[in-house]
């Protein structure tokens, strides 16, 4: 099974471990998954590390997945409004679907995401786990 | 200057398997299995749960408890049996999801579940020697008991850490004394699934001589009776051997009652005395003392004196999930989910 590198990895464990986003400092957008280059087109941006709980916009429970996540079916996979407003999609977690609704309280978890076989890299990143359900 | 705990927090994954479910499978008498080890159920990690997940949950309710800015913590250290790699560290990849400064003491230390307790005691001499302005220490586990063996019955997962300073102290420690020797109650080899034991040779030998030795020998060095202690917390394999430990310390029950959590999740073995002392911590007033002794096969004790202070109050109040939270907030599986969720199930690479 073939995975993302591993530097590509190591380049993104930031936003994968800690939801570090980037800032445009000429017109304040914020940009989640990280950019080079803002809409605006300036490329003046800063690190941004967003907040660490949010409420469910919307999510899906899904039975048919990628290869890296057959093992774990079904896999829900929510959009997730955090507390500053950027909207961010992730992986649910500890979640009995059943309660799960519009509007939870969310917070960020910090999980495997996949493993390169049994020999190679863990890599780990952001999911999102419903609080108080 | 006070030097002593600063913040703490738990983390119990959200899953359990009841001690009846897993005498099922294996065909032992359930009342007779919660009797004996008075475990009514475990906790269970999640299918991409293990020993860093659990120990980065742990160390950011410790940092928020604290509210403390990340980057002052000059030292991390995680105890654990249960590494998802044998060479490389679960304390690196903690300096880099809790966002610390990359100028940082970091290992992982390793003597069954005492580790935790003595990056304890190591990152309390880095603060009390002026190096760093906080330390912290994780214990966690996602620990190993071989599938229809007792161990299966306790072994669990959860982690507790721990940050050590002289600012803002909610438990200053007053004393620590260590006991080890090597004793070989409980080992598992390089590349070996699960730990074996010594059966019967792990409590009188190993468990309570340690134990016993580092209380006995902490009370007698710095002059402290049992009657000082508000709560006493030791390590907790089975509901029996603490109770046991405390009855030969002439320890009354209502001072080990409130830490105990090994009834509702088992042995967490680096948390499993941490997370006692979590849960005291949540509840505690200040000028409480409280006696602390972790236990490691191997082995060995540590024990610690700490005396609660008046901002022990203030961390109780900042929202973190406490123990008794989590002891509380729980979805149960079968043996089958139980095995899948604990990666025992083989499968292709």
């Amino acid at each position: 099974m073939k995975h993302e590198s591993v530097p590509i990895y190591w380049r993104n464990i930031p936003q994968y471990y800690r939801l570090v986003a980037k800032r445009c400092k000429k017109c304040g957008a914020v940009h989640f998954p990280p950019v080079v280059r803002c809409r605006c087109g300036s490329k003046e941006l800063e690190d941004l590390e967003l907040p660490k709980e949010g409420k469910l916009v919307e999510f899906t429970v899904l039975h048919q997945v990628g290869t890296d996540f057959l093992k774990q079916k079904p896999l829900v996979v929510g959009l997730v409004e955090l507390s500053n407003g950027v909207r961010v999609v992730g992986q649910i977690v500890d979640a009995q679907v059943e309660k799960l609704a519009p509007g939870a309280k969310v917070e960020v978890v910090f999980r495997r995401v996949v493993a390169d076989g049994k020999h190679g890299l863990v890599m780990y990143g952001y999911k999102f786990r419903p609080v108080g359900l | 200057m006070k030097v002593g705990i600063v913040s703490w927090g738990a983390y119990i994954p959200k899953y359990r398997i009841r001690t009846e479910e897993v005498a099922r499978i294996w065909g032992d008498d359930p009342l007779r299995i919660v009797d004996v080890y008075l475990v009514d159920e475990k906790s269970v990690e999640g299918i991409d749960e293990d020993a860093v997940t659990i120990a980065v949950e742990a160390a950011r309710r410790a940092i928020r408890r604290a509210g403390i800015d990340p980057k002052k913590i000059g030292a991390v250290y995680a105890g654990t049996e249960s590494k998802p790699y044998a060479v490389k560290p679960i304390s690196s990849i903690l300096v880099d999801a809790l966002g610390l400064s990359n100028n940082v003491f970091a290992v992982d230390m390793e003597f069954a579940c005492k580790a935790g307790s003595e990056g304890l005691v190591a990152a309390i001499g880095l603060v009390k020697a002026g190096q760093v302005e906080y330390g912290m220490t994780v214990g966690t586990d996602t620990s190993q008991g071989e599938p229809g063996e007792h161990l299966e019955y306790s072994a669990s997962s959860g982690g507790v850490a721990l940050i050590v300073g002289r600012d803002g102290v909610a438990a200053e420690l007053e004393a620590v004394y260590s006991y080890v020797s090597d004793t070989p109650d409980f080992w598992r080899r390089e590349g070996s699934p699960y730990p074996m034991h010594g059966e019967g040779f792990t409590g009188e030998p190993a468990y309570f001589r340690h134990i016993i030795g580092a209380a006995k020998g902490l009370m007698e060095k710095y002059g402290y009776k049992p009657s000082d202690f508000a709560y006493v917390v030791f390590h907790q394999p089975n509901g029996r051997f603490p109770v046991r430990a405390a009855s030969m310390l002439n320890i009354p029950m209502e001072k080990i009652k409130p830490g105990i959590v090994v009834t509702h999740i088992g042995n967490t073995y680096n948390a499993s005395a941490l997370m006692g002392f979590a849960k005291v911590l949540d509840v505690a007033k200040p000028g409480d003392k409280i006696l602390l002794v972790p236990f490691g096969s191997g082995a060995g004790s540590n024990a610690f004196v700490f005396t609660v202070t008046d901002v022990v109050q203030e961390r109780q109040k900042t929202g973190v999930p406490t123990v008794e939270d989590m002891l509380r907030d729980k979805i149960y599986v079968d043996y089958a989910q139980y095995l899948k969720m604990r990666k025992m199930i083989k499968l292709f690479d």
